[in-house]
């Protein structure tokens, strides 16, 4: 189990001092406490993932680790990849990445959702998954831009069901 | 932060239309967030659906978050148990 004694202490006592009310729901705020109700059964439901591993595809360009505040950029993965394609970007090294380096399906499970659809467990995993790099100090990009503009690419393909995955 | 970063991307999601579900690996971050649906998973960081190559570990996981869809009782804060 993590436990937050687990993350470094150098990185414990930021995240100790670290304004996450300000970024928290608030009341009134129709982003923060939005709730989708689900429309229809799994079984007839197109899925999408989305993680913050850090993961792109050999040709795109990888997360820029130098940032300072956090690349709040996405990489757009198509669903029919083998997911060991994937190479990872990791500012973060606060967390094991050998497990994923061994299997991708750790933070992406391309692989379990597309046995999930072949029994019919979901209706179809989406087209195109997303990947953000999660070290995102300052999310205010992330928050404006980057989050709504993956949201309306998931519309855009018909997602019904989203799976987000941190490490 | 990962677990922050998920919690902001998964309310604008949710608020697009799209009923969403999160894996939490520090269950203190995501009280914080508060994102509409999310498992806690009792995983070291880096390890969110379990362990490598685990096929029905991984499964059972993303099976128990699945299950999670239908709560509209957010924010709904559920831990997996082995």
């Amino acid at each position: 189990m993590a436990r937050m004694e687990d993350v470094e202490f150098k990185e414990r006592l930021f995240l100790k001092g670290y304004p996450f009310k300000h970024y928290s729901p608030r009341p009134g705020d129709p982003v923060a406490n939005a709730v989708t109700p689900l429309q229809k059964p799994l079984s007839a439901c197109k899925v999408a993932l989305i993680t913050t591993a850090g993961l792109s595809l050999p040709d795109q360009a990888p997360f820029d680790l130098t940032i300072r505040n956090g690349d709040s950029s996405f990489r757009e993965i198509p669903s029919d990849i083998s997911p060991q394609l994937l190479e990872m970007n990791q500012r973060s090294w606060s967390f094991d990445q050998t497990g994923i380096l061994r299997d991708r399906n750790l933070a992406l499970p391309l692989d379990r959702l597309r046995e999930m659809q072949e029994r019919g467990e979901i209706g179809a995993l989406a087209p195109h998954c997303y990947s953000f790099m999660g070290s995102i100090v300052g999310p205010a990009r992330l928050m404006k831009e980057s989050a709504p503009e993956v949201a309306r690419r998931l519309q855009a393909d018909g997602v019904d069901v989203a799976l987000l995955t941190p490490v | 932060m990962c677990n922050q970063s998920v919690g902001l991307i998964q309310r604008q999601v949710e608020y697009a239309g799209i009923t969403t579900v999160s894996i939490s690996l520090l269950r203190e971050i995501t009280e914080k967030t508060r994102p509409p649906r999310a498992l806690f998973v009792p995983f070291p960081l880096g390890y969110p659906l379990g362990e490598p190559n685990n096929v029905a570990l991984q499964t059972r996981i993303i099976r128990a978050a699945f299950a999670l869809l239908p709560r509209n009782d957010c924010p709904v804060l559920e831990s997996f148990t082995l």
